[in-house]
């Protein structure tokens, strides 16, 4: 069995770990939904998983379904690479992105750098990086 | 409390590359030299403060120090808070002097990633490392867009304030990088995760750092008459990481600004130089803001015509900061505030009498401000 450039560069995708909290938001990912957290209690909404809600530390979280729709924050591209596996993509964005409902995630934006204005609306889009669902957007007016 | 506490001896090791030597060495090289400084001898101290190494944190840091060192401290230990950390440590050891849990404090910091491991400046964030989100630099970078692109802040402007600390850094004969930056050479200094660049970025360095600490009175009784006062200090704990903060270009060093301020009695107007921890040129931007120097997104107008070089109105990092002199994580920003209210920096202001200085640590999710007064 021979070894490909490509095996060896997904061999170092720094993979999530999914943990008791976050397995279910990984899976839903891997079911093309991205999902968040609500609390039971007093309604917040938010990402990362988590087990408590940060607001009123009730243990009462529930998933639901985001809509996909989203505003771009803010964003950098990066000239460097910290790791492998990203320094053979240069340059490239991560955003700050916030949910219409309310959490915020890290994440890219599929167009390219230039196109990209604060508080642009966005529209999820689910891609496959090494065999993980990951939560991406992409302009809604590009 | 106001001036009841004073910083009696300043301490340091040289700073860059010091192969072979561990964190131990340097700390105790840096209390030595703040010890004598003080003309105060080691059996005296009876508190041991120290901010762990950054690069390769341990359990009980404090008290294999403390072995070290041959003392076993009334009060003494590690605290994390990043680089905030020596200033809370310093307002932690005022607090405890002010209430006679200890009458001589060491407060100290030493680290090595320059010869040993700068992995903890460039680690990945949890799961987010699977979109790329990597290393110290892209959180602040992160800020920086929000701040240039809602208020219109400058590339230009950052590197106003690159050209102002490097200008005196070169002055310093201990920094690290001795060597002037112009505006030309900003422009084309190269991205390192856009939109900061290099020289928006502070250097990577070995070295250590100590202050002692007693009160004005116990200052006095030793004879010791370059003790510098203690007139104010406070903290502001952000905490959240980047994506999480309600407004990114603001933080809660405006709380620690304004409850150093409120101690000391004075205003930003008051200030006759200042002392901001510089890891990246926007942190400098956004700590005056909070600070009340420029308005919230003025920041960068405010940074620019030499207004923050010797000789303008506010002239900050006067040996150089973490951009030039060292980028040990804040400590030097202390004993140069001193050598200032001392009447002994190389770059001198004259007649200062008021400093401020801030330290903070993670991607601004933790602050520490300390205002300083002329020497008893």
């Amino acid at each position: 069995m021979t070894t490909t450039t490509e095996d060896m560069i997904d061999a170092a995708f720094p993979a999530p770990e999914a943990t008791d909290v976050s397995a279910p938001y990984w899976r839903a990912l891997d079911e093309g939904r991205l999902d968040f957290q609500r609390c039971g209690a007093c309604g917040h909404a938010w990402l990362p998983p988590r087990g408590e809600c940060p607001r009123c530390l009730a243990r009462q979280a529930k998933w639901e379904t985001a809509s996909g729709r989203a505003r771009l924050l803010s964003w950098v591209v990066y000239h460097h690479g910290y790791h492998p596996y990203f320094a053979a993509r240069l340059p490239y964005n991560v955003a700050v992105v916030e949910l219409a409902e309310g959490p915020r995630l890290i994440s890219n934006i599929v167009e390219p750098a230039e196109k990209l204005r604060i508080d642009a609306a966005l529209a999820l889009v689910i891609q496959r990086e090494a065999g993980f669902a990951l939560p991406r957007f992409s302009l809604v007016n590009p | 409390m106001r001036g009841n506490v004073v910083i009696a001896g300043i301490g340091q090791t040289a700073f860059g590359k010091l192969p072979g030597r561990g964190t131990i060495s340097l700390n105790i090289e840096a209390c030595r030299n703040a010890l004598a400084d003080a003309r105060i001898g080691k059996d005296a101290v009876d508190a041991l403060l120290v901010k762990p190494p950054t690069s390769n944190p341990q359990f009980m840091y404090g008290q294999t120090l403390a072995e070290a060192i041959g003392l076993q401290p009334r009060v003494g230990g590690a605290w994390d808070q990043g680089g905030a950390a020596n200033i809370s440590l310093i307002a932690f050891a005022a607090m405890a002097i002010e209430h006679r849990q200890c009458e001589v404090a060491l407060v100290c910091y030493a680290d090595n990633p320059r010869t040993g491991s700068r992995h903890a400046y460039e680690k990945a964030w949890g799961d987010d490392a699977a979109f790329g989100w990597f290393g110290v630099p892209a959180g602040y970078a992160m800020l920086a867009r929000r701040h240039m692109e809602e208020f219109g802040t400058t590339s230009d402007q950052l590197g106003a304030i690159a050209v102002a600390i490097r200008r005196h850094g070169a002055a310093n004969p201990n920094a690290q990088l001795r060597k002037t930056l112009t505006l030309a050479q900003y422009r084309e200094s190269p991205w390192v995760v856009d939109p900061l660049r290099r020289d928006d970025c502070c250097l990577v360095s070995d070295g250590a750092a100590a202050v002692v600490l007693m009160s004005a009175q116990r200052a006095r009784s030793e004879g010791i008459d370059r003790a510098v006062p203690i007139l104010g200090f406070g903290q502001g704990q952000t905490s959240w990481d980047v994506a999480q903060r309600a407004d990114l270009t603001r933080t809660a060093a405006e709380i620690s600004g304004a409850t150093a301020f409120g101690m000391a009695r004075l205003e930003p107007t008051d200030i006759d130089v200042a002392q901001i921890y510089d890891c990246f040129t926007i942190t400098v931007l956004m700590t005056l803001e909070a600070y009340g120097f420029a308005p919230h997104g003025k920041g960068g107008p405010y940074c620019e015509g030499g207004r923050l070089e010797i000789g303008g109105e506010l002239p900050i990092n006067t040996a150089g900061g973490l951009l030039s002199e060292t980028g040990m994580p804040g400590l030097q920003l202390v004993l140069e505030g001193v050598r200032q209210m001392r009447g002994e920096a190389t770059l001198q202001v004259p007649k200062a009498k008021t400093c401020i200085v801030s330290n903070q640590g993670g991607i601004m999710h933790t602050h520490s401000t300390l205002i300083l007064g002329e020497r008893q």
